[in-house]
């Protein structure tokens, strides 16, 4: 194998403002996009994820040129989620610099938007961001389901039919955040990373739930992710990107070497 | 002062490529996103993209009425293929039950395969996607400050198989080693993408930027 693990970085963006952006000392402004791009480029970013956290009309605007001021000048993917719900919002997206557009709620109303954006677009842009919540008792064999509005609503959807009803769909890659983990600090849901990895022919993105290094690292060993996505382990400053890459290329993880 | 075209024929995110071309170029360096198969014509190189599939490109290509300006360019001048940009230049592609491309060189395009597995067995994702490293196998001016074995951005799903293996420039392990990078004359083509494959891709693109089109 040659192909490296990715490690990525998620900002929050509200209102065209980073918010939890980097406490560096060389980063005089946490909130600016820009800034915190260029950061995590330096820093060896295998991509970014910019996601749009209020995510209304107006915002929309402000996310467009938060994406064309950090595509001008940092070279690694850009991949763009929240409130994406019609094909003209992709395009738009796309148009302004971003490499993928993550597709969540609007997947689960409508599966046929992420068939119509894949076939227009490309699946190798066309990310699809699942939400999933365990509904099994504790101790039973692990059954998840899809969950809207920050996981609060259920949707009575089995996230395994739904990821590989996404796969054939067009979705070129899946972005799975535990909405159980997410928040916690205690780990990526390792069990629902590795069946949702086997269950689809796509990458899949560990989301949700890190507070180490060692987390990561979990996620690609146990998870059996392509990829591991953190916001605050990050932005906080506990660690570097440099450190994380370190860490796992010490336990035999390839990772990008620069 | 040179006129850098790039390929605009309705085909993915472009304005990545026109901002790395602008972010390595040189100040009076002008980088054009064109249609216009006479400003392609003109332009003292092309850069030719491209994303989504090989059915949809060429069909873009002939609406577009850019395939001789195509053609006419790669014979000619300083020409980079990107991604799909460099697949369409074979004969054929695997893609969409079979598609027709521009011929350029003899070979075809084909599928990594529902079930790709590498060496050991383990099941790999289609597809291919990622930072993979590109082994240098033939000289070139396009490698100049490029570590032989350096990652860049890989996207895609197909990948291209020469007829003739004195084309390949570069190779890539994914279940199957196969030719990520292509060049011969005034053509060099890659299937990852330079334009988000950080420094090692920025320095590809400077290089090709001052390139005078011998190989």
């Amino acid at each position: 194998m040659s192909l490296a693990k990715r490690i990525i970085p998620c900002l929050d963006v509200d209102n065209g403002r980073v918010v939890k952006g980097v406490k560096f000392v060389e980063i005089r402004d946490a909130g600016d996009p820009v800034e915190n791009a260029r950061r995590y480029n330096l820093e060896g970013a295998d991509e970014l994820t910019f996601l749009d956290i209020t995510a209304s009309s107006d915002n929309r605007d402000t996310m467009a040129h938060v994406v064309e001021a950090v595509a001008r000048e940092v070279f690694i993917p850009l991949t763009v989620g929240g409130g994406i719900r019609e094909l003209s919002d992709v395009r738009r997206m796309l148009n302004v610099g971003a490499d993928k557009i993550s597709i969540n709620t609007a997947a689960v109303f409508n599966p046929e938007f992420v068939a119509r954006a894949a076939d227009k677009f490309g699946s190798q842009c066309i990310v699809v961001a699942v939400d999933a919540k365990r509904v099994s008792a504790p101790g039973d064999a692990g059954r998840w389901e899809i969950f809207t509005h920050g996981g609060r609503k259920p949707t009575g959807i089995d996230v395994l039919e739904w990821v590989e009803k996404m796969d054939s769909y067009g979705a070129g890659e899946i972005l799975l955040t535990s909405m159980d983990r997410d928040g916690t600090r205690i780990g990526f849901d390792n069990d629902l990373t590795r069946q949702v990895s086997r269950a689809v022919k796509v990458p899949v993105i560990a989301s949700g739930g890190v507070g180490n290094l060692q987390h990561l690292a979990d996620g690609i060993l146990e998870g059996e992710a392509d990829a591991v996505l953190a916001a605050s382990i990050f932005h906080f400053g506990e660690f570097r990107i440099s450190e994380a890459k370190a860490f796992m290329r010490a336990l035999d993880i390839e990772v990008r070497d620069d | 002062m040179q006129t850098i075209a790039v390929v605009d024929y309705g085909m993915g995110n472009l304005r990545s490529v026109v901002n790395a071309l602008e972010a390595v170029g040189d100040k009076r360096d002008r980088v054009l996103l064109t249609s216009d198969p006479q400003q392609l014509a003109q332009a003292d190189r092309i850069v030719f993209p491209g994303q989504g599939a090989a059915g949809d490109c060429m069909r873009a290509i002939d609406e577009y009425g850019l395939r001789e300006a195509i053609i006419s360019a790669a014979a000619s001048r300083p020409f980079l293929g990107i991604c799909m940009g460099m697949q369409v230049l074979i004969d054929f592609s695997e893609e969409n039950q079979g598609t027709e491309c521009l011929g350029i060189f003899a070979g075809k395009v084909k599928y990594f395969g529902d079930g790709h597995k590498d060496q050991g067995g383990v099941k790999l994702k289609v597809p291919h996607m990622g930072w993979n490293r590109v082994t240098q196998v033939k000289k070139h001016p396009l490698w100049h400050s490029i570590d032989d074995g350096s990652r860049f951005y890989f996207v895609h799903s197909y990948y291209l198989e020469p007829q003739d293996p004195s084309l390949i420039a570069g190779t890539t392990d994914y279940g199957v080693s196969f030719a990520s990078v292509i060049a011969k004359d005034n053509v060099f083509a890659l299937q990852c993408h330079p334009e988000k494959s950080a420094d090692c891709g920025l320095q590809l693109l400077r290089n090709f930027v001052h390139w005078d089109g011998q190989p």
